[in-house]
């Protein structure tokens, strides 16, 4: 090409760049301008959603085709929901896992998330941030979710920010020791009494390892990587009673005595007794696997994983049981929940509120319709969703004790040791990418120098959170 | 395209306006006759154009405009310098320029010098070599994830193959991907195994273009193989080897697929954290975009300087 051509071609090119930034600029100045679609300010806001209302809302987490039965039941949820609103349509949204994290992040940018969309109840400040959430105090009083007074006050904290509510609860858990009783059992252990501090877990780990350590099975497995090692962590240093960071959230708070204590616990049990595998777990799934395929002991974890082992790893609902945090002292929680995405009219946050209602919110309807579950093979009798209090909460025990499938039993001392509930520290991802290093360190270096570590990991953690304020 | 060669010189030497070309009208008649002579090259470039703007140049815009920007609740804001003092002040930044650098003297060391000299190897070969050439870029048309998924089998320190080698030799076993000390070599030589069947390929193309006579008058003055190997093989495959130096320092500064299927990213004690790993936690972990590109750009400026390097040597060689 010619010369002067290269210059024109350059020129346009420039244009072009100069406008595509200009066009750059522009999307963000739409952003930049929050609530200009803004709907919660309708003065009807807190009565329910009018039956007769014809409006479109999509919703995101319907169980995959894989999961058949579960499948089935949305189908079937969002007939007899359209009974009521026969004018609402629900644009169903399949997705499994329901979230993931990078995806999420990325729709949220692209501000192409469901109009009710799923998330972790740590994700609200992520959601904010990219400014994706609706305000929902308005909408959601005992008239729209009657039940609302039932739910446990903790939860729904976590979905508020500024007294603001931005989500509804569907479900939630406390982490606690997940363990195989056969394997108890096949180890001269009692099933039926599953250790509650670090060095009973020791203890019968290595009784674990001694006895059948030569069939590859291991007393215990931990994580060290994903992001996984640092919750694990903290779940495990909150059972022991200790924080992460301190009430200002700027300063961490975690090197004491109790995280050395844990720490050289693992390391022993891994160095020492080799009751756990050479590779720890390095993702979330790491270590449900190891356990849905009968080669570990215990190991810590939340209600939730139990389906998950048993349908994806074929393991046995008998052969599982669920032990309160070790330490005992306080226990983490979390959940899951679903929000609203900005901008939603007041009709279809409305539609979004009255199918959470039916579907997560109501004794007997939805995914606490234990007789259907029954009749389709699902478990009944999982520790979780436990958010109801009063009245709600006796008629669903009621209910799931009227057609539980599962053993109930092999989690009664979970169920019946009331741990005070601690919510994750904040920033807790950046957190749990620092105390990955530690975890690693513990489990990867026989000569790890665990003072180091955590003095580390301290210093590390206090610069993030003062970048962060 | 001969006729418009005149004007386009003599508008070079007169500042815009061709010599001869009084008014406009002339100059606009002969502009659009070019743009008709080439109307077939500007089609065939419109759709190049388009992707190379939306999916590359943009984005490029893009990064640099938002590693000056930070979005906290919907709103964003202009911050100057502050993603890039937060990324240079953050903890593992050194541990991931280090890791990085680490990983690419590895991968130039065993994914730079090994596929050479298997080309030599196939080159020197005179029976079979098609079928060999077949089984060294097999491993390049597994898809990547099942090629790790094979390594992470081999590297596991209970039950995998390269310990169970080892320990059928009699020799000490190794904790491969679950110690910091052999994580990142280990994420090499599996990266390795897995691209290696390209570049063998184009070097051997280069080797197989060397005249048959060099070699010849290289055995008259008493060459042995490695003399042959130094003084004819390497300086007639130059272009083709400082080509593909530079092109495996570019792809390997940026790796992220293997050390985060291999190593979940971070590896044990951080020992695997690559710089675009840390980019994609700061965007896809911490919601942090500004910071994702404010990193991204200190990666683009020392690529760039890789890049800008290369040229010279390669124009002061000319």
């Amino acid at each position: 090409m010619s010369r002067i051509g290269y210059r024109r071609l350059v020129a346009v090119a420039l244009v072009a760049g100069i406008g595509l930034a200009s066009a750059a600029c522009s999307s963000d100045d739409k952003k930049d301008d929050p609530g200009t679609k803004s709907s919660s300010s309708s003065s009807s806001a807190g009565t329910p959603l009018d039956p007769k209302t014809k409006v479109s809302i999509t919703v995101d987490c319907e169980p995959p085709t894989t999961k058949k039965a579960e499948r089935q039941q949305w189908i079937d949820d969002v007939a007899e929901f359209n009974k009521t609103y026969p004018n609402v349509t629900i644009n169903s949204k399949d997705a499994f896992p329901c979230e993931d994290p990078a995806k999420f992040t990325a729709q949220l940018q692209g501000s192409s998330q469901a109009d009710t969309f799923y998330t972790y109840m740590t994700d609200l400040q992520q959601v904010l941030d990219a400014g994706q959430a609706e305000d929902i105090s308005a909408y959601v009083n005992d008239k729209t979710v009657p039940n609302l007074k039932d739910i446990d006050p903790n939860v729904l904290n976590v979905l508020k920010d500024g007294g603001k509510l931005y989500g509804l609860p569907t479900s939630n858990y406390e982490m606690g020791l997940i363990y195989n009783r056969k394997i108890f059992a096949d180890a001269g252990l009692d099933p039926n009494k599953p250790p509650t501090t670090w060095d009973e877990v020791r203890q019968d780990a290595k009784v674990i390892q001694d006895k059948l350590g030569s069939k590859g099975i291991h007393g215990f497995i931990e994580n060290a990587g994903g992001n996984q090692g640092g919750w694990h962590f903290t779940s495990e240093l909150y059972g022991l009673g200790g924080t992460m960071v301190d009430d200002s959230g700027k300063k961490a708070t975690f090197n004491d005595d109790n995280a050395k204590t844990l720490l050289t616990t693992l390391h022993d049990m891994r160095w020492t007794d080799n009751s756990m595998p050479a590779t720890p777990g390095k993702e979330w799934g790491d270590v449900q696997k190891a356990m849905g395929t009968g080669q570990v002991g215990m190991y810590v974890g939340a209600p939730d994983d139990i389906p998950l082992v048993v349908q994806q790893y074929k393991a046995d609902y008998k052969n599982l049981g669920m032990a309160p945090i070790p330490g005992g002292k306080t226990s983490l929680f979390g959940g899951n929940d679903y929000m609203f995405k900005k901008g939603s009219s007041p009709d279809q946050i409305k539609a979004g509120i009255a199918w959470i209602n039916f579907k997560f919110l109501t004794p007997g309807k939805g995914q606490f319709n234990y007789t259907r579950n029954k009749t389709d093979g699902l478990p009944v009798g999982l520790p979780e969703p436990f958010f109801f209090t009063g009245a709600s909460k006796d008629k669903d025990n009621q209910l799931k004790a009227a057609s539980a499938t599962i053993p109930v039993d092999n989690f009664k001392t979970y169920v019946d040791t009331q741990v005070p509930v601690k919510p994750e520290p904040p920033n807790a991802q950046k957190i749990y990418t620092v105390l990955d290093t530690v975890m690693s360190g513990v489990l990867t270096n026989k000569g790890a120098d665990i003072d180091k570590l955590l003095s580390t990991a301290e210093s590390q953690v206090n610069s993030l959170l003062a970048a962060s304020q | 395209m001969a006729a418009t060669t005149v004007p386009e010189k003599s508008s070079r030497r007169h500042a815009g306006r061709p010599v001869g070309q009084p008014d406009g009208t002339q100059h606009r008649s002969g502009l659009s006759r070019k743009v008709r002579s080439n109307i077939q090259a500007y089609g065939f470039l419109i759709g190049a154009i388009v992707c190379f703007g939306f999916f590359s140049w943009y984005p490029m815009v893009r990064e640099f405009i938002m590693s000056f920007q930070r979005t906290k609740r919907g709103v964003t804001t202009w911050v100057g310098f502050d993603n890039l003092k937060q990324v240079y002040h953050d903890p593992y930044f050194w541990t991931a320029w280090r890791n990085t650098l680490q990983f690419t003297v590895y991968a130039l060391i065993i994914g730079f010098i090994v596929p050479f000299f298997v080309a030599i190897l196939l080159n020197e070969l005179r029976h079979a070599q098609a079928y060999l050439r077949i089984l060294v870029y097999l491993p390049v048309m597994l898809p990547p994830v099942a090629g790790v998924l094979l390594f992470k089998y081999f590297y596991n320190p209970e039950y995998g193959l390269f310990n169970h080698i080892l320990k059928t030799l009699h020799l000490p076993t190794s904790q491969w991907l679950d110690s910091s000390h052999t994580a990142m070599i280990s994420v090499v030589i599996a990266a390795t195994w897995m691209s290696m069947g390209s570049a063998t390929l184009i070097y051997l193309a280069a080797l197989q273009n060397i005249p048959g006579e060099l070699y010849e008058a290289a055995d008259l003055d008493g060459a042995g193989l490695f003399s042959k190997i130094w003084h004819v093989t390497i300086p007639q495959t130059r272009m083709v080897l400082s080509l593909m130096l530079l092109l495996q320092i570019v792809a390997t500064m940026q790796e992220f697929t293997n050390v985060y299927l291999l190593t979940g990213g971070n590896g044990p004690e951080n020992s695997t954290t690559t710089v675009v790993y840390m980019v994609y936690q700061y965007a896809f972990r911490y919601n942090n975009f500004g910071s994702a590109a404010a990193l991204g750009l200190f990666l683009l400026l020392v690529l760039a300087g890789f890049s800008g390097l290369y040229s010279r040597l390669s124009r002061n060689s000319d």
